[in-house]
């Protein structure tokens, strides 16, 4: 069955693109994201993002672009499958690797070795790009979100005095808040109170009474969700009146509906938000997303806009090296600078990670609202 | 350390303690009848927040009558569950049942997954329940005096039913000897799935109160607390339901104290309270409040 579905989503493609193949001048660009598995709807928010940028600019260098998908089942062992199918069966000059870090990781190490370059759109895990020079990302990495939420409050907000709850069996939370806190001291600002807890905690009243107690204008807490729901419930029950920040894992939806009230004014770092007053400082975001709403008739993901940049990324270094050449094609990605993305301007630093700027966003009114823009 | 935040945490204590006590003293009691640690009891507790939640959300209940309503789909739980799970392998070692038990676990569980989904649910709370009290600079969730109160409600009402009542009797019989229970003419089947029963429907009655508590509610909620009441019955004393209601409060008053005192540690808390379970099991294993039972040869 899984064979089967898995069939059908290549022939789609083939049927697709595969005109394009008839042709001899073409180029071939592989994808490999999970199509069916745990990640499904991620590696479908993925596809969606390069399926619009590759109708926006099919051609590169006078030659068509041929995308070639290969479902890598959300599995870590698939991914790895997967990108080298692509390098040795399909002959690619690039590969796009998005969705989940896990899938980037292994992944990433194939296409380095091989000596093809690799762009991962969403996967902010440091370790994908570290030490592997054939792979770049068109997002950034997890710990500059401590970075910019600590300046965001110092500056902008004016606090001194922070306060940290760190799930410590998170990395992602761990980094974020070691980041927070470097920023922040740097910066002349106080943690006042450094607490932490376990995903999955459900009381978190002692932590809390002693960051209230510790009068923290501000809690930092970069965390799952689901937990931060509780801890924003709680806090306010407990009588905490600071601020409530934290990192894109807070973007989601659901921490709304779980958290209610008690979320009002959170704000948090995130790559996009589809929200009039953002568009209006990039118009690039603008375009993507009225491209996106006539394709797809709904409101775009961060996703997407990622892995849309990824695309027009790989073109762009295409197109400065003025070659099909895979070393070419790398030196001119490493090479990228203030490239004009959706999701921001993007430069590739020598690690080969995206230096971006971050979109902030604060809860108002039950919806997540545009705040602010913090450059790198 | 200022007074008022010793003071905060002391109530921040009782408040987790009071739901502690309250879960594990069907742990406790179910365990003094029948010799068998239920390890599905979080799952049982987690099942009932659900049901209210699905009361309320389909069936349009008002909060007072789905709460009744999801006791009693819990105690039917509870009863199918020993039914289907433990009553076959009453003459079998207890090893196995209690292998049964964590099977029933993980199956209510991953049920749970399928039919429930995986995302957290916002648990509605009357608005009662959202009322904070406030003295002077402590605050107290009103969610606390309704625990306390209804524990010892509950308490009152089990000691009475186990010393006083018929059923208890057997219950009591039951527990130092099975077979003759049989023969003396006690319903064994029927006094087993009362205990059941009462047992589930104090896990409800908890995972209700939790859940208006910390209002969110996923598949996975059941097992921490489930952990946390088994350690709080084994240091009362298990089988012994003063003492699981005793262990429940200081479990929770512990806990917040350690958070209180070490907070640069404040991670590691489940790590400490486990430890505590392993200390006493070394040094008092029967527990504050249990008997040195003497195994006759």
């Amino acid at each position: 069955m899984k064979r089967n579905l898995f069939l059908l989503t290549l022939m789609a493609f083939m049927i697709i693109f595969g005109l394009t193949t008839l042709a001899q001048d073409v180029v071939k660009l592989g994808i490999a994201e999970p199509m069916t598995g745990a990640m499904a709807v991620g590696g479908e928010l993925c596809m969606k993002g390069y399926q619009l940028a590759y109708e926006q600019n099919p051609t590169v260098l006078g030659k068509k672009v041929e995308l070639v998908l290969v479902d890598n089942k959300s599995d870590k062992v698939e991914a790895a499958n997967a990108v080298s199918r692509l390098i040795e069966k399909e002959r690619v000059i690039g590969v796009f690797v998005s969705y989940g870090s896990s899938m980037a990781i292994p992944g990433g190490e194939v296409a380095n070795k091989a000596g093809i370059p690799l762009i991962s759109g969403t996967a902010t895990n440091p370790l994908v790009t570290q030490g592997k020079e054939y792979v770049f990302r068109a997002c950034f990495i997890d710990p500059f979100q401590g970075e910019v939420m600590a300046r965001y409050t110092y500056d902008n907000l004016g606090i001194k005095k922070a306060a940290l709850l760190v799930d410590i069996a998170q990395d992602y939370s761990v980094g974020l808040a070691n980041f927070y806190k470097k920023t922040f001291e740097e910066l002349g600002g106080e943690i006042v109170c450094d607490v932490k807890y376990n995903t999955g905690d459900q009381d978190f009243s002692a932590q809390l009474s002693q960051i209230i107690n510790s009068d923290a204008e501000a809690l930092f807490f970069p965390g799952y969700f689901g937990d931060v729901a509780l801890i924003a419930i709680q806090g306010r029950e407990l009588g905490f009146t600071g601020k409530y920040l934290g990192g894109d894992t807070l973007h989601n939806p659901t921490l709304i509906e779980l958290a209610k009230e008690a979320a009002e004014g959170l704000i948090c770092s995130t790559f996009f938000v589809d929200d009039e007053a953002l568009l209006k400082t990039n118009p690039e975001a603008e375009k993507f997303v009225r491209l996106y709403r006539e394709k797809y008739n709904e409101s775009p993901n961060a996703v997407s806009i990622l892995t849309y940049d990824s695309y027009n990324l790989m073109l762009d270094a295409i197109t400065r090296a003025g070659s099909f050449n895979p070393a070419a094609i790398r030196d001119a990605l490493a090479a990228t600078k203030d490239f004009p993305a959706a999701g921001g301007a993007i430069t590739i630093n020598e690690i080969g990670d995206s230096v971006k700027p971050a979109v902030l966003v604060k809860i108002v009114n039950g919806d997540f609202k545009y705040e602010a823009t913090v450059n790198p | 350390m200022s007074l008022n935040l010793i003071l905060q945490n002391l109530a921040n204590g009782l408040s987790l303690g009071s739901l502690y006590a309250l879960i594990s003293i069907g742990y406790t009691m179910v365990y003094g009848i029948l010799r068998l640690i239920n390890f599905a009891h979080g799952e049982i507790f987690m099942l009932a927040p659900y049901f209210l939640y699905y009361g309320v959300l389909i069936f349009h209940l008002p909060w007072w009558a789905s709460f009744l309503v999801a006791i009693l789909l819990t105690a039917v739980t509870g009863i199918v569950s020993e039914r289907v799970a433990y009553r076959p392998l009453r003459e079998a070692p207890r090893i196995s049942v209690l292998i049964s038990a964590i099977g029933v676990s993980y199956f209510l569980q991953n049920l749970a997954i399928v039919v429930f989904s995986g995302i957290p649910k916002s648990f509605h709370r009357p608005n009662f329940f959202k009322t904070i009290f406030q003295f002077g600079e402590i605050r107290i969730q009103s969610t606390l005096i309704a625990s306390v109160i209804v524990s010892t409600i509950f308490l009152i009402i089990l000691i009475y039913i186990i010393y006083k009542t018929k059923t208890g009797l057997a219950m009591r019989s039951i527990s130092v000897d099975i077979e003759t229970s049989r023969l003396m003419g006690v319903n064994v089947n029927r006094t087993i799935s009362f205990t059941f029963a009462i047992g589930s429907a104090l896990a409800a009655v908890g995972g209700i109160l939790w859940g208006l508590r910390f209002p969110q509610i996923y598949p996975l909620m059941g097992m921490m607390p489930g952990l946390k009441a088994f350690i709080a019955a084994v240091v009362g004393g298990i089988g012994n339901v003063p003492g699981a209601m005793l262990g429940g409060f200081l479990l929770g008053m512990v806990e917040i104290l350690y958070v209180a005192f070490l907070p640069a540690l404040s991670g590691y808390r489940d790590a400490f309270v486990f430890s505590i379970l392993i200390l006493i099991l070394l040094f008092r294993p029967e527990g504050i409040l249990g008997k040195k039972v003497q195994e006759k040869v």
